[in-house]
């Protein structure tokens, strides 16, 4: 039995992240991400988890991480201004290797921008936000069934890496109300993360893309640091365990890509143009695919829902067999350029991007699908 | 007995520390040892919380769960794992440029919540892991790297400050006075809420150089000669006061703890 209710999608996000598990929140109130602290108050306690409302979003982060040590899964959610503040510590929770949930709800930047208006403009951020050499998961869902399922998604995969995953949504998605099944038994698998407890356990051994299983108190006296640290946790300024740590952070994403990423396909079998578009963007691209579709045009769509890493080895699949990829997303032109990164000349690419704050229509994808028959 | 003490509570692989001859913070991590040991914890149920500086670079010598975090966040990453884990007790040792300059928010906020946490300060009066740079306890006139004219900020008063914010205990010692010191960090732990001693180290490497106030034992010297006690010091005038540091129990007060607090919107939320 499921139940079907009328929910936005930052609602949405809290169910999912607490069927996940979540049961430790710490926010700082963002338009247009507010919601999911104002939900997470409410129902965070009823489950016996924990909300708490903190003095900045750098707290936030830092609170965040501070609960996933002690053992508890635990989310944070903002936009553009507070996911530039929470940067910092993001990076921490890389090196330290601390589960987490980082949700940003893109709007219009830079800086204060365009508060209410829409934008992922923030795609790159997500990816190379914090300083260094870091390894990165984030997922952009497109519907508000989708975020309660991905942020499931999100809580999975940053317990099973033991990394800091990015919801990635934007404001088209996080205040979009539509009909969705909420199921009463949960009908996707729930990871936890593995806590290896014998004493004498080094928290972070094993071979180079294994993942390391500890937290405090699970049994050894373990020590968490952002430094660069050997198998035992401890730091070091050895040049050779820092290269053997960062190649295993990176390491433990890069060969685990299958894993981790999704993606979907719509009409590619005979299609000659491609949209590839992501989040809040891909209900335009459809509705455009389809109409033109109706007209007769061989089009299909091609869209990230694993945004980072980004599904390279099946677009480089794709790119060769069509003659045109259309990118449209709401910015300047960022994965575009993960795209001509990936396509090199395999086909055209068409960009359509959009920096007013407004949303891409399906008319302006249509007629841009049609143009370049 | 000192090498009891550092059997237990020293991780001994990682030694020796890295705080240059003659640092106060080497003292002052033995009192928080001392403390512990004296209201007699259980190693695992502590979990001490460091930021960035000299003063963090007790967490990784302890044999405790240590979390070494990011610069003056500390009490922020302590906050979530009080709220995660109410029945640790966690301490937080921080430096005076960790604590009241970039983590400043993060101080006044935990103290006014009230939650149970007890932060020891390790306050030398300079940024000295990055070379002598003037901190926001550094006082008026003293010199540093970055204030080779003369400081012209005035100080604050953590322990006053972190009072004002709302903590309901607050403290003073120094590396000089160590039984005192030790029994104000017990008072510290024992307290439900937030609690906050100020400790004050010596850093001779920067700060004494660098002012020419001589080396530890100058320093230290100086803190014997001029601490008050704080009951001594409530019939003082301030004149009388001018130029001491007043050291003891500052402030005690009995406001409502924050994980108590909570433990009470769970129980409504879930009528």
């Amino acid at each position: 039995m499921s139940k079907r209710v009328l929910m936005q999608g930052n609602e949405a996000v809290v169910e999912g992240a607490i069927a996940a598990g979540m049961r430790f929140y710490a926010g700082y109130p963002i338009t247009p991400s507010t919601e999911i602290a104002e939900q997470s108050s409410v129902r965070l306690p009823q489950v016996g988890g924990t909300f708490i409302q903190m003095e900045d979003e750098i707290s936030s982060m830092a609170a965040v991480i501070g609960a996933s040590v002690a053992g508890v899964k635990a989310m944070t959610a903002t936009s553009g201004p507070g996911f530039s503040l929470k940067q910092e510590n993001i990076g921490y929770a890389c090196i330290a290797e601390v589960p987490c949930v980082i949700v940003d709800v893109q709007r219009s930047g830079p800086s204060t921008g365009l508060p209410t208006s829409p934008s992922q403009g923030d795609v790159m951020q997500a990816r190379w936000g914090t300083h260094g050499d870091h390894p990165m998961i984030a997922v952009s869902p497109s519907s508000v069934s989708e975020c309660f399922y991905k942020a499931i998604r999100c809580f999975n995969l940053s317990e099973k890496y033991r990394t800091p995953v990015i919801l990635l949504m934007d404001e088209i998605v996080g205040h979009l109300r539509e009909g969705v099944e909420i199921p009463s038994v949960l009908d996707v698998e729930i990871i936890n993360r593995t806590v290896k407890s014998s004493e004498g356990h080094q928290p972070y051994e094993g071979d180079i893309h294994e993942i390391p299983g500890w937290h405090l108190n699970g049994g050894g006296r373990y020590n968490i640091t952002g430094l660069s640290h050997d198998l035992s946790g401890f730091p070091t300024n050895s040049n050779e365990i820092t290269d053997k740590l960062i190649r295993r952070l990176m390491g433990k994403i890069e060969h685990n890509a299958d894993d981790i990423i999704e993606y979907e396909e719509k009409y590619l079998d005979d299609a000659e143009t491609v949209v590839l578009c992501y989040g809040g963007t891909v209900r335009a691209a459809m509705s455009a695919v389809l109409e033109a579709r109706k007209q007769g045009v061989k089009v299909g769509m091609f869209r990230p829902v694993t945004v980072w890493p980004f599904p390279e080895r099946r677009l480089k699949e794709i790119s060769p067999k069509v003659k045109r990829i259309i990118v449209a997303e709401h910015n300047y032109g960022q994965i575009v350029l993960e795209v001509e990164r990936i396509v090199k000349n395999d086909c055209k690419i068409d960009f359509i991007g959009k920096v007013d704050g407004t949303v891409i229509t399906p008319a302006e994808i249509l007629k841009r699908i049609k143009e370049g028959k | 007995m000192p090498a009891e003490l550092i059997n237990k509570y020293m991780r001994e692989a990682h030694l020796p520390h890295i705080w240059c001859p003659g640092c106060g913070h080497g003292i002052l991590m033995r009192d928080v040892a001392q403390a512990i040991e004296d209201l007699g914890l259980d190693q695992n149920k502590i979990c001490l919380v460091s930021g960035i500086g000299c003063s963090s670079r007790a967490a990784g010598y302890m044999d405790f769960n240590t979390i070494h975090t990011t610069h003056g966040r500390a009490i922020a990453f302590a906050t979530g794992i009080k709220l995660a884990r109410p029945d640790m007790n966690v301490i937080v040792i921080a430096g005076d440029g960790d604590i009241a300059a970039i983590g400043g928010n993060h101080l006044i906020h935990a103290a006014r919540r009230n939650i149970d946490m007890t932060v020891v300060v390790f306050n030398n009066d300079i940024y000295g892991m990055t070379g002598g740079q003037f901190s926001p306890t550094t006082p008026t006139g003293d010199f540093a790297t970055t204030a080779p004219y003369g400081n012209i900020d005035r100080p604050f008063d953590i322990a006053a400050l972190a009072e004002a914010a709302g903590a309901s205990y607050t403290a003073r010692g120094t590396a000089y006075h160590a039984p005192l010191t030790i029994k104000l960090i017990k008072e510290g732990i024992e307290h439900k809420g937030f609690s906050l001693i100020e400790c004050a180290s010596v850093c001779p490497t920067y700060y004494g150089r660098k002012n020419k106030k001589g080396g530890s034992v100058e320093l230290m010297t100086w803190q014997k000669e001029n601490c008050v006690m704080s009951d001594k010091a409530q019939h003082m005038s301030k004149e009388e006061l001018e130029g001491k540091l007043v050291i003891g129990r500052l402030s005690e007060k009995d406001y409502p703890e924050y994980t108590e607090q909570y433990k009470k919107i769970i129980e409504k939320a879930r009528k």
